[in-house]
């Protein structure tokens, strides 16, 4: 027997010696490992950029670093990764369905990923998603989860059919309130009966032209650990609506109730709080839009110049549902602001780019601080803004270190 | 010796030799019903405990301590130690559990959040040991409203 052939058998032994049935391994192609088996490098594993940082390894979330994030369209390797439960095993692309079901769909359907490809005209956006929790590392007294600090944000290219295409196809009811994803990721505990996580969005926002149901991102198929290969992509809104390896969708009468609606999860107090404060159920409120935030990409914190030296920086702001109307930036610890070159988005829901060169009045440490401001008017804070108990929603201005010499 | 003792005697040759017939089919019979149910015939052969022997050493590891961490897990060697990684670790990362920073209460609100959602077990005798644990190895840290930039790695820009 050849050792390698010795490996597989045994490992394979081993997978089933953990309660894993291996089944058609006499299929498996040679030089084949299950994904179980693998290498757990992740950067291997999910090709990510070495820079980017691992904050759990079962589930896996993995977050960038704000220079990793300089691309106008975020490619794979620098894209965060947020789940809640294990990734799908064995995913049969030629096999996978989605139905549509609920209490208010007239009567649900199952489509094919070739019928809903051939069925549906597709369209591609740049769309931004951002963890809920993105920043939570920042918040006292200690909110519980991800200790993401900023990194949970990307804006890839998204191709799929619009979600509304589907629905009218299928035929809603009026009383529809809300949709509902379920997914074919595995509960942590592995038990079938669970679902890590189930969540959604209102109508209004299941209807949108950029809600997509997408099987493409950055003009390839999804990555495996961003959905393949059906994601559902609500910009905009805490990515966790997006969710990942969507098999069902259900159109509901209510708000829907799936794991991960309730409680803390994605929700935050209706009205403001004091620190460590703690907050009645019916007294927390879903999150929708995302607030307005901002990064700043190049150059990465720890620059040393010299002062005779103009500095370029760069970097991405964006606004939930809305759009960001200006963005500026202070040397001098938020005592002046200065406007940014602020560009127009490639479409509703993706970020903007901001640019703005400066010189530094003497020698010394500056924190250079971006700041941006929504349609609305309403800005980033320079401290952190209110407290909730899971830590959502930290848009405080992005810093970066520079010394003048 | 009369015809019929003769006869007598002959019947008694051809008993025999029936009956050391039958004694070998039995033996015969016994032999294939032992190879039935054990084919390696190990009764008859030494225990040879070598092929054992290259497992156990990983077992050793297993929970090896390094510099006061439990390598395996990354969670520091105190008291409680293989209670959390027993408890806190099959489902989860430890990294889920070393991230966060909370007080007891809030160690008990989770805990109780993940018996009721997350098929957590009743631990028992176990939940103060593991929450004391945590509190004592991971407490929770002031940051104030806004920390000083860390972490930064300097580099000329040219």
């Amino acid at each position: 027997m050849k050792r390698r052939d010795f490996v597989k058998n045994t490992s394979l032994a081993g997978m089933a010696g953990l309660g894993i049935p291996v089944i058609y391994s006499h299929l498996l192609p040679e030089g084949y490992t299950p994904l179980g088996l693998q290498d757990p490098d992740p950067f291997t594993l999910f090709k990510k950029d070495k820079g980017m940082q691992v904050l759990n390894d079962k589930p896996w979330n993995i977050e960038a670093a704000a220079h990793l994030l300089d691309d106008d369209v975020t490619p794979n390797r620098f894209m965060f990764i947020r789940n809640n439960g294990l990734i799908p095993e064995n995913i049969d692309v030629e096999k996978w369905t989605l139905t549509i079901d609920g209490e208010s769909v007239i009567s649900p359907k199952t489509y094919t990923l070739a019928e809903l490809k051939n069925k549906f005209p597709s369209y591609t956006y740049q769309l931004t998603l951002e963890c809920g929790g993105n920043g939570r590392s920042e918040f006292d007294p200690p909110a519980k989860g991800n200790q993401w600090t900023i990194g949970a944000v990307s804006c890839a290219q998204w191709t799929g059919v619009r979600l509304k295409d589907v629905l009218e196809d299928v035929g809603i009811k009026n009383d529809a309130k809300y949709v509902g994803y379920h997914a074919a990721d595995l509960h942590l505990s592995r038990d079938p009966e669970k679902e890590p996580i189930s969540r959604g969005a209102p109508m209004a926002k299941a209807l949108q032209d950029e809600t997509l149901l997408a099987y493409a991102m950055n003009g390839e198929d999804i990555p495996l650990a961003h959905g393949h290969p059906l994601r559902l992509v609500a910009g905009g809104w805490p990515a966790s609506v997006s969710g990942k390896w969507v098999n069902r969708i259900s159109v509901r009468n209510k708000v829907h109730d799936g794991p991960k609606m309730g409680g803390t999860s994605y929700r935050v107090p209706c009205s403001p709080v004091a620190p460590g404060e703690k907050v009645k159920d019916e007294d927390m409120c879903i999150i929708e839009s995302m607030p307005v935030k901002s990064l700043i990409t190049y150059p990465k914190t720890g620059a040393m110049i010299s002062q005779n030296k103009t500095l370029e920086i760069r970097g991405h702001a964006w606004a939930g549902e809305l759009n960001v109307r200006s963005v500026s930036y202070s040397i001098d610890f938020g005592a002046t602001w200065q406007e940014c070159q602020l560009d127009a988005p490639p479409n509703r829901l993706a970020w903007q780019r901001f640019s703005a060169s400066m010189k530094f009045p003497e020698k010394g440490y500056y924190e250079i601080w971006a700041r941006a401001t929504d349609s609305n008017g309403e800005s980033q804070p320079m401290v952190l803004p209110g407290w909730n108990p899971k830590g959502y929603l930290n848009n405080a201005s992005h810093r970066i270190a520079v010394k003048v010499s | 010796m009369s015809e019929k003792d003769q006869f007598k005697e002959q019947l008694q040759q051809v008993s025999r030799l029936v009956n050391g017939i039958m004694v070998i089919f039995f033996l015969m019979g016994a032999v294939v019903f032992y190879i039935m149910i054990d084919p390696e015939l190990s009764l008859f052969k030494k225990e040879e405990p070598a092929t054992y022997v290259t497992i156990t050493p990983e077992e050793d590891d297993f929970d090896k301590i390094e510099n006061g961490i439990h390598v395996r897990t990354g969670l520091k060697d105190a008291d409680g130690l293989m209670t959390v990684v027993n408890n806190c670790t099959n489902c989860h990362s430890a990294l889920l559990v070393t991230q966060n920073r909370m007080n007891e209460e809030r160690w008990r609100t989770t805990i109780k959040w993940m018996q009721e959602t997350q098929n957590l077990w009743d631990l028992g005798k176990n939940e103060d040991i593991i929450i004391n644990y945590l509190v004592t190895n991971y407490p929770p840290q002031k940051k104030g409203r806004r920390g000083n930039l860390q972490f930064i790695d300097w580099y000329e820009l040219e």
